[in-house]
């Protein structure tokens, strides 16, 4: 297995001009920083890519990651470092629903495979690749912690758990319906804080 | 029934909320530590009821709050551990969503006996709605007055805040933990120095699990002395256990410690037995690091008696004949299961957890498990079985952090208990071909109809 | 003052030394060839601060912990990291158990790792090479295809070879401590990690160019080097120039009047006893630019020192003595 990574990324300018924090979410922004002491606000770094993500169309193009940085006002290389450390950043555009199975032991022994065999199937897609129309993206990934509750899969922040077949057709279908998952921001997250 | 304090009151309607909490008798430590008793007390009293760490390594919580530095004029920080990761544990999230001031209580008595101003709790980025619901709950203990300024009109004042990661196994590990919470990479910190020293933002810091935290409230509650009476010997109260796998009846079970390891299984109080009346293969014990464990020696310990659900007893006969309880994550596999290809998703989840940082855990995980791939695949060789032993031997001990000891051992008790699998695998790939090796899912709904 | 027992060696040492800094001073102290107890290090710097751990051939094992708690350390710990205690008791190369370990952790450095010493620039100067040498098995036993990556330009003057390096953050500690901006990262994780700017850009900085000579293996080259000559055929010179920005010490390496490259001194341990500037690394080759102080001394023990007459006159000695004592036998 060759693992020749991402390389060298390209970077636009323009674009970045375009990535903007609403005056919500910027308050929001500045709430979370306030979390932490005098001069840590850094550490507001993993919150703050999360909502950036559920902003900017899902992933963190360079451009997103160099907004976030000068936001927290830290160097571009540390927010890279920590977006691609972690694995629920995207670094690559993905549809618009992100499919995650979960196929660590207790979901496997329990039909994951299954799972994501039928989404591969149903979907004309293989792991790791988004359909044609933007809609799914299908990811495998490690426990989730839903092993009492195997197979599952999480798409944005919701959990589907003791899968079958017929209840992953009924998801795919509610998704289209809806035409976005519920990420990060539409927890009604910002209006607790 | 057994005895339950932390999860006794999960299915009462609206106990999220607080004032339902409340009517059930929550926030009763708090009042009592603060009204009552001076910080140290509280100290004590965690010591006299033989608390252990539930997050895995079982360490004595008062022995770890008691190394707490407390220097003048410096700050002290409580940080719950809620980035529940290990394949096979979700009782955290359990307890979290269905009872989150139960957690809340506990930073707070907590944090007062550590004379923490500030706490934070980690939570695993995929727990978004866990998160969600912690908050909800600090909103409503905050407008309550039981986080704040001056709580109960003492001078004691708190703030707790939630912190959701990124998507990152070891952020589990408390020095990663504490370095993911600064807004960097999850990269475990070389110790010494201890957390308990230095730990976030470089102040003393005291690390502990969700359900650690938790478990505080009863202790305060009915005194450490009380506490200590419940469980077997040095394992003492009670444990959330996550029940996975074949078994009739998966879930977060709280049981008594000292409980049977059959009348876990089998009882239909807890997991109701194998899923289609099938045969018990082997049992993960305590989350995936933990050593595998054939039904023989999970039932009985190697001098015949019976095992019983408690730290001292799963660990009976250390690792050629034991397991351990670790944090509770218990999986079980029927006859049909393949240890080969479950190990191999084990190994694939520590290659891909791995935070790359020291030499052994970076190379070994991944080669590990491009061997099991091969083996899986049918293509293995004879010689493959001695090289996993060897390659995780060599993992063991040579790392930073416990990571690469918890992707060795269940490498090495697979290999140890269950030889004649893998030398099937190497020595006959043909049988293998074209066999399954798990339940389909319509399997395991059709089970549970 | 704390008393440390290393392979049976004691010295006193200051409290908050490591093993690994206590072993280097008995060393010193004793004017031992080569190495010898000194535990070979891959990560740690002494220059760089919080640099070490990472790698483990450091690892040794403390038979007792202190005079107060004598029970000895349950793991193999990283002697670069670890702090002796009044009483402690080590064993390093007199302990199979940690020469073992160490062939692990060589084994493990070396599974992904090219191999391609004979077009690598670093061969002849690589502390992997050395490593791989002394304790290394003589046959791979990894049969999977190894991780590449594209080679990248980190600015114009150094060729990042992300598939020869071993992750000893060095680069990195530089660029945090040395250089005030720091563009090259750790990228992803696990065994996908990278060293990476992760977008294209050009490092611009007086002292980017340190991350050569930290770099243990030929991850990091310097561009006007690059395949010029092996480094055992250049003649290393002391040297030096009135600079701004920097001591202006350097080592130069010649072949004949060319000046090949420039780099730091480097002392006993391989690391550079003065930051140098890119303007002195880079840019300043002709002999013309340098004043010359003489040859530079190169440990007998590298293969550097096969093609070296620093000692020219001391070695005829040597050898004279030695005929005088073969004809006197007779």
């Amino acid at each position: 297995m060759s693992t020749q990574l991402n390389g060298a990324q390209t970077f636009d300018k323009n674009k970045l001009t375009k990535i903007v924090f609403s005056d919500d979410t910027m308050q929001t922004v500045q709430k979370m920083m306030k979390r932490y002491p005098e001069g840590k606000h850094k550490s507001a770094l993993l919150p703050i890519l999360h909502i950036a993500q559920a902003e900017f169309g899902g992933w963190l193009s360079p451009e997103t990651m160099d907004y976030v940085a000068s936001v927290l006002n830290i160097k571009p290389i540390e927010v890279y470092e920590v977006a691609s450390f972690y694995s629920m950043y995207n670094l690559k555009p993905v549809g618009k629903c992100l499919l995650e199975v979960c196929r660590t032991s207790s979901c496997w022994t329990r039909g994951a495979e299954d799972v994501v065999k039928h989404l591969e199937k149903k979907l004309g897609i293989k792991e790791g690749e988004t359909t044609k129309d933007g809609m799914f993206t299908i990811k495998t990934v490690e426990c989730l912690g839903s092993c009492g509750s195997a197979p599952m899969l999480q798409c944005g922040a919701s959990y589907h758990e003791n899968l079958t077949l017929e209840k992953v057709d009924a998801l795919l279908e509610n998704y289209r319906k809806a035409g976005k998952q519920r990420s990060y921001t539409d927890l009604d997250y910002k209006n607790t804080l | 029934m057994g005895i339950k304090l932390l999860i006794h009151n999960d299915k009462v309607p609206g106990i999220e909320t607080l004032a339902v909490y409340r009517q059930m008798g929550g926030y009763a430590s708090v009042e009592k530590a603060l009204k009552t008793m001076t910080p140290n007390d509280v100290v004590e009293e965690v010591k006299k009821s033989g608390l252990r760490g539930r997050g895995g390594a079982g360490f004595p919580t008062g022995m770890k709050w008691s190394f707490l530095f407390k220097p003048e004029g410096v700050e002290r920080y409580l940080v719950c551990n809620a980035d529940e990761s290990e394949p096979g544990t979700f009782k955290d999230r359990y307890l979290m969503e269905k009872i989150p001031h139960a957690l809340i209580e506990g930073m707070i008595t907590s944090s007062y006996a550590l004379g923490a101003k500030t706490s934070y709790i980690y939570i695993r980025g995929e727990y978004f709605y866990v998160a969600r619901i912690l908050e909800k709950a600090i909103e409503e203990a905050y407008a309550a007055g039981w986080l704040g300024k001056n709580i109960l009109g003492t001078d004691f004042s708190h703030d707790c805040f939630v912190q959701v990661g990124g998507g990152a196994y070891i952020c589990g590990e408390e020095t990663a933990l504490l370095e993911s919470l600064e807004g960097k990479r999850g990269n475990p910190r070389i110790k010494p120095p201890f957390p308990a020293i230095a730990g976030l933002y470089g102040c003393p810091t005291v690390v502990n699990n969700v359900e650690t935290i938790a478990t505080v409230c009863p202790i305060i509650n009915m005194g450490g002395e009380e506490y200590a009476k419940i469980g077997i010997g040095k394992s003492t109260g009670t444990k959330l256990i996550s029940a996975s796998g074949h078994i009739n009846k998966p879930g977060v079970y709280e049981i008594e410690l000292g409980l049977p390891v059959e009348e876990f299984i089998y009882s239909d109080e807890y997991c109701g037995g194998i899923i289609n009346g099938r045969k018990m293969k082997a049992v993960v014990a305590g989350g995936s690091s933990v050593p595998i464990l054939p039904t023989e020696l999970i039932l009985k310990t190697a001098k015949g008696e019976p095992r019983l659900m408690s730290y001292e007893s799963l660990s009976d006969g250390g690792f050629l004949t034991g397991s351990m309880l670790g944090s509770g994550g218990f999986i079980v596999y029927d006859e049909t299961t393949s240890i080969v290809k479950n190990l191999y998703t084990f190994a694939r989840f520590y290659h891909h957890e791995s935070c790359g940082q020291c030499s052994p855990c970076r190379e070994g995980t991944g080669w590990m498990e491009k061997i099991l791939h091969r083996i899986v695949e049918g293509h293995g060789k004879p010689s493959d079985i001695d090289l996993l032993w060897d390659i995780q031997r060599k993992i063991e001990g040579n790392t930073i952090c416990p990571l690469g000891d918890a992707a060795a051992w269940p490498v090495a008790s697979a290999i140890r208990h269950f030889r004649a699998e893998f030398e099937e695998y190497v020595n006959h790939p043909e049988r293998i071909k074209d066999v399954k090796h798990y339940y389909s899912v319509q399997q395991v709904s059709e089970a549970q109809l | 003052m704390a008393k440390v027992t290393i392979d049976g060696h004691s010295i006193e040492v200051p409290d908050g030394t490591t093993i690994l800094q206590a072993a280097r001073m008995i060393v010193d102290a004793n004017n031992y060839e080569g190495a010898n107890i000194a535990p070979p290090t891959m990560c740690y710097y002494s220059k760089l601060k919080t640099s070490g751990g990472y790698c483990r051939t450091c690892i040794v094992k403390v038979t007792k912990g202190s005079e107060k708690d004598p029970r000895p350390m349950p793991k193999p710990v990283a002697s670069c990291r670890t702090t002796v205690m009044d009483g402690m008791e080590v064993v390093n190369i007199t302990s199979p158990e940690v020469l073992e370990s160490r062939k692990a952790v060589v084994e493990f450095l070396l599974i992904n790792h090219p191999l391609d010493c004979p077009i690598c620039d670093q061969a002849g100067e690589c502390h992997l090479q050395d490593l791989g040498y002394e304790h290394g098995l003589a046959k791979t036993r990894y049969d999977f295809e190894r991780r590449t990556f594209e080679k990248i330009d980190i600015g114009p003057y150094v060729k990042l070879h992300m598939t020869r390096c071993i992750m000893c953050f060095r680069c990195i500690k530089v660029a945090d401590q040395i250089t005030d901006n720091r563009f090259q990262g750790m990228l992803f994780r696990g065994d996908a990690s990278e060293i990476s700017t992760y977008i294209e850009k050009a490092i611009d900085n007086d002292f980017s160019g340190n991350v050569i000579d930290v770099c243990p293996v030929g991850a990091l080259t310097d561009k006007t080097f690059r395949f010029k000559s092996r480094v055992w055929f250049a003649k290393p010179m002391d040297a030096h120039r009135y600079c701004k920005k920097c001591s202006g010490k350097v080592a130069i390496w010649l072949k004949a009047d060319e000046v090949l490259r420039v780099t730091s001194r480097k002392d006993k341990w391989g690391e550079a006893e003065e930051w140098i500037c890119n303007e002195c690394r880079f840019e300043k080759k002709k002999t013309s630019d340098w004043i010359i102080e003489g040859p530079r001394h190169i440990d007998r023990h590298s293969v550097i020192s096969a093609n070296h007459y620093e000692n020219l006159t001391k070695l005829k000695l040597d050898i004279g003595k030695q005929q005088k004592q073969l004809a006197d036998k007779k």
